[in-house]
């Protein structure tokens, strides 16, 4: 059971190894609120979805699964739509169209044909909460790095006096901009290969 | 409001899918390999933007909306206010089912009467369905342009900014792939090679991007 939660954090992290969700995990990690609030959302959507499949899956007819597997997963991404803009109006005004299009991330029907469609309840709903967690804090990464180079806060709090006082640190705009978030991905992947390779060629 | 010209000109250079607003990012990295299958990947979306717009535009506004053009509203209103056939929550859903029907459609309809069309652009098309540019320009349509007064001023930009959104994807995913293609003969280390340096250099293709920016008021 723990192993499905832990491989979504580093082996199968969905974004910088499987490079699914990428869309949102551009867009919404300007500022680590933002990233946290995508990161739950997708989540709930992920387990609820995975647990929905897990046990409906066998009875959808096997041509028409993917189309099932959408609709399961734009209902419960239509609650989520529902509750956030009742409750955090200013997070869901700040997430705005990419809410909704959690329904084409790929991590959530990608892990409904991969694992929930042939594993039991149980299973699937830790596989979801591991990949939504991986998604999550690899949200958080990448959210924390742009926020402190391109505004000089962490989770929108000013950091320390240094960082209003220009001479000494000025934000750098272009990181909360999108040439900011493609470098900073790049570079984190490039770090997950580079220690992905050391650690296979390092003797046992 | 803008010309439909500076509305394509926008969103093809300035407010670009793929550089500025970050939708279509998964095919945009997965099969900008090769010039070929770039140009492939490119028509496709194209083709399925615009249909998908335009279709969505038509569904949103005449069954979902809750305005007096609403048919459920024309055909069993009688006695009751349009706010009672509000159905916009469901929006998502019906979107998505509109476009992965139209993606089905379409690759019917090509295998039929455009067999050569339809070998180039066959097996781009069932992978469009989870392109999220495509949903996300349906969506953006209609929080931009859904409502404005004039139905047919309305259609045309949500039907121009689906073709721009694709022209736009198809100029970014073919310089991409020019680049990929000569990247393939520079010396990188070893953890670069691939999706990190394709992110770098989409960085900075963005950054470039950048200067159009003033080019529409």
């Amino acid at each position: 059971m723990l192993k499905e939660m832990t491989k979504g954090l580093f082996k199968e992290n969905p974004i910088f190894i499987l490079m699914l969700g990428l869309c949102p995990s551009l867009a919404v990690s300007v500022s680590l609120q933002n990233a946290v609030g995508m990161g739950l959302a997708a989540t709930f959507v992920l387990v609820c979805s995975n647990a929905m499949i897990s046990i409906f899956g066998k009875f959808f007819p096997s041509k028409i699964r993917i189309p099932c597997f959408i609709v399961v997963i734009a209902t419960f991404v239509t609650v989520v739509e529902m509750v956030m803009g009742a409750y955090l109006p200013a997070l869901n005004q700040s997430l705005g169209i990419f809410i909704p299009l959690i329904v084409v991330n790929c991590i959530i029907l990608g892990r409904a044909e991969a694992f929930a469609s042939k594993n039991g309840v149980l299973p699937s709903i830790f596989d979801g909460m591991g990949m939504g967690l991986g998604f999550t804090l690899s949200l958080m990464l990448i959210a924390f790095i742009r926020e402190v180079l391109g505004s000089g806060k962490i989770w929108g709090i000013t950091i320390s006096s240094y960082f209003t006082n220009e001479a000494f640190f000025k934000p750098a705009a272009v990181m909360v901009m999108a040439p900011g978030a493609f470098v900073v991905i790049g570079l984190i992947m490039a770090w997950m290969n580079y220690r992905r390779a050391n650690k296979r060629t390092r003797p046992v | 409001m803008q010309s439909y010209f500076m509305l394509f000109i926008s969103i093809v250079l300035i407010n670009n899918f793929v550089l500025a607003k970050f939708l279509g990012l998964c095919p945009f990295i997965g099969v900008s390999k090769q010039i070929k299958s770039a140009l492939g990947m490119g028509g496709a979306v194209i083709f399925v933007m615009t249909m998908a717009s335009a279709v969505s535009w038509v569904v949103y506004r005449y069954l979902l909306a809750p305005s007096a053009e609403n048919i459920f509203f024309s055909f069993m209103g009688a006695g009751k206010t349009p706010i009672d056939f509000d159905y916009t929550y469901l929006t998502t859903i019906v979107f998505i089912l509109v476009i992965a029907t139209l993606v089905q459609l379409v690759e019917m309809f090509l295998m039929k009467a455009l067999p050569p069309l339809y070998e180039a652009l066959g097996i781009y098309l069932p992978l469009i369905t989870t392109n999220c540019a495509v949903l996300g320009v349906a969506l953006l349509n209609i929080s931009d342009f859904g409502m404005l007064q004039n139905a047919g001023d309305s259609f045309f930009r949500t039907t121009i900014q689906g073709f721009g959104g694709g022209v736009g994807f198809l100029l970014v995913i073919l310089l991409m792939s020019g680049i990929r293609e000569k990247l393939d003969n520079v010396q990188l280390p070893e953890a670069m090679k691939g999706a990190p340096i394709a992110f770098i250099c989409t960085g900075l293709m963005s950054l470039a991007f950048m200067g159009f920016a003033g080019l529409v008021k």
